[in-house]
């Protein structure tokens, strides 16, 4: 197969939308899903004589996940106009960064190598802009419908190096750069809202050449499978160009995710000379080093550090700790309940299995959870002190979402406590003897595999009341 | 450095602009004129002059991420050579026929 002499060479640029209340440069609203051109002012509308005041939070945002992906933050950086004419852009530009942008230098890890060594990509740069209309083609015919609520809203552009050689890697990339920017608290990171958006270059060589092949740039890829999948039909397209002889053009393409194809973007040629100059309207951007200092300080926890950390403070396992520490939110939950519970493996397997089944059926999020930690903790601590068996704990934890009640009160209410009492232990243990007598003749006889069975028998008698530590030692008394 | 003709008809088609040959040859000669005087600028020794980024030594001013309503004196509609349904309405690109793309 062709594509086996040639190597993926791959760099990705992600746009974020910053999580502020207002646009970049004007006081209009940030709001999702508003109606069409409410949030928008005379600067967003580029209207004459309207001027940019850069906001204060959107600069806080951007150098925080500057910091978190570990770029230098630039002292003076340089806003300029990206010039294209295009009906979602009224000034004929775009603010942008280009020669002295915020941050430069950065890098995160993806992953280890066959060799135990971390993976690391370079990030080149992280840059603010801001963002553009939306332009919709397919709702009148024959004219364009333009939207400018998004337009002016404040973004980070983060380029990584050509670091990237497979479209796994590539997924796995913008996986760990989602991940940090969610516990970093600087963005909704959300594709199907369009607070994250990714384009890719892409270029192929055989293996051992150094020098870069011809790149194409790919568009359109609405979720992190479909970039992957973009990048794999580009690359096969390239190779199977270089092996019939043929060129790789430098172009814009565009991902087809009906067909699983990339076709060119008819973007009018020449469009990519965007003729960039300092933005007369703004002052350079000056960041002193305490300034710089004191948003370094107050970086929150990292997934990496938070990994380590609930490894070795509630003893779960490396793979366990991946699964809980997917989100902020998701990790946050798991340690409360660990902390209050003092047991971390059973606040794992409660909240990776009855919590996130629970979230599942009711398309919930963890933030917004009937449940919280400190109740689930009880429930934890119920099933520990025997209280209640770990059966009657599941339908409690149902009665708990359904009610939003306390969990030593819905197992009172519903009968649930465990009885560890001797005498009524020994009477269900007596009519379960007497019920299943060739059971309970082979068990007192010594088959002593049958236990297990007469316990189940015990358990169901009791609905799942009895202490099954208690029905064990009593059988064995009986059965000895 | 002087500009050629290609370079203003470049420009011109960069921004859209309609320039025929007669205003093309004109606006070479100004142009060019301009980056002239440019170079007598540069000609001046700054070496012990400090650059100026701009006025004001402290940076660009911030506000804060507070929501105002916009001045707006007169309604989108009011202004805007087309609307519908809230849209701002423009003909439909030559480059996007195709309504599945979308975006620059
Ligand atoms: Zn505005």
């Amino acid at each position: 197969m062709s594509r086996e002499r040639y190597e993926m060479v791959v760099g990705l640029e992600v746009h974020v939308q910053l999580k502020t209340r207002t646009k970049a440069f004007c006081g209009c609203s940030t709001d999702f899903g508003a109606p069409p051109n409410v949030n928008t002012c005379p600067v967003c509308l580029a209207l004459p004589g309207a001027l940019p005041v850069l906001n204060e939070r959107a600069v806080e945002l951007a150098t925080r996940a500057a910091l978190g992906l570990g770029c230098k933050v630039n002292p003076v950086s340089i806003f300029a106009r990206k010039n294209y004419f295009y009906p979602d852009l009224p000034k004929g530009y775009q603010i942008s960064q280009f020669d002295q942008p915020l941050a430069t230098g950065g890098s995160v890890a993806i992953g280890k190598n066959e060799a135990g060594a971390d993976v690391q990509i370079g990030i080149t740069r992280l840059h603010m802009e801001e963002d553009a209309g939306k332009s919709i083609h397919d709702r009148y015919p024959g004219a364009t419908a333009i939207d400018l609520n998004r337009a002016g809203v404040p973004l980070i552009e983060i380029v990584s190096e050509p670091d990237l050689r497979t479209s796994a890697d590539a997924g796995a990339y913008l996986r760990t750069v989602k991940q940090i920017l969610q516990y970093l608290d600087v963005s909704d990171v959300s594709m199907e809202e369009g607070s994250l958006r990714v384009d890719a270059n892409i270029s192929v060589r055989p293996p051992g050449q150094t020098k870069l092949g011809t790149k194409t740039e790919v568009k359109n890829m609405n979720s992190f499978s479909a970039v992957e999948r973009a990048l794999e039909a580009e690359f096969e397209r390239q190779c199977a160009l270089l092996d019939s002889g043929g060129r790789v053009e430098q172009q814009t393409l565009l991902w087809d995710g009906a067909r699983e194809t990339v076709r060119p973007s008819r973007t009018k040629e020449g469009s990519h000379d965007y003729r960039y100059f300092p933005e007369p309207d703004l002052l350079p951007l000056k960041q002193d080093e305490k300034w710089i200092g004191d948003a370094r300080s107050h970086l929150p926890e990292l997934p990496d550090a938070r990994k380590k950390r609930l490894v070795q403070e509630f003893g779960i396992s490396p793979v366990e700790v991946e699964q809980l520490t997917a989100t902020p939110a998701l990790a946050e939950y798991f340690e409360a309940v660990a902390r209050v519970s003092g047991d971390g493996k059973a606040a794992y397997n409660w909240v990776m299995g009855e919590v996130l089944a629970a979230l599942r059926a009711s398309s919930g999020d963890i933030t917004h959870f009937r449940i919280r930690p400190a109740d689930l903790a009880q429930l934890l601590n119920l099933v520990r002190d025997a209280t209640i068996s770990h059966t009657a704990a599941k339908r409690v934890f149902a009665l708990m979402v359904e009610t939003g009640k306390l969990p030593a009160q819905v197992a009172a209410d519903e009968g649930l406590l465990q009885v560890g009492d001797e005498d009524a232990i020994a009477t269900w243990v007596d009519e379960v003897l007497r019920e299943h007598p060739e059971e309970g003749t082979r068990y007192l006889a010594g088959e002593k595999k049958l236990q297990g069975v007469l316990v189940g028998f015990v358990m169901k008698k009791s609905k799942g009341r009895a202490d099954p530590k208690r029905v064990n030692q009593l059988l064995s008394a009986r059965g000895g | 450095m002087a500009v050629t003709r290609e370079d203003v008809l470049h420009i011109a088609d960069l921004a859209r602009l309609g320039v025929d040959g007669a205003r093309a040859d004109a606006l070479t000669k100004e142009l060019s004129a301009i980056l002239a005087h440019m170079e007598v600028l540069s000609a001046v020794d700054t070496a012990s002059v400090p650059p100026t980024d701009g006025i004001g030594a402290e940076g660009t001013p911030l506000r804060p991420d507070e929501r105002v309503s916009p001045l707006m004196e007169r309604t989108l509609e009011s202004f805007a050579p087309a609307m519908r349904d809230g849209f701002f309405i423009v003909p439909r690109l030559a480059t996007h026929e195709d309504p599945a793309e979308s975006g620059a």
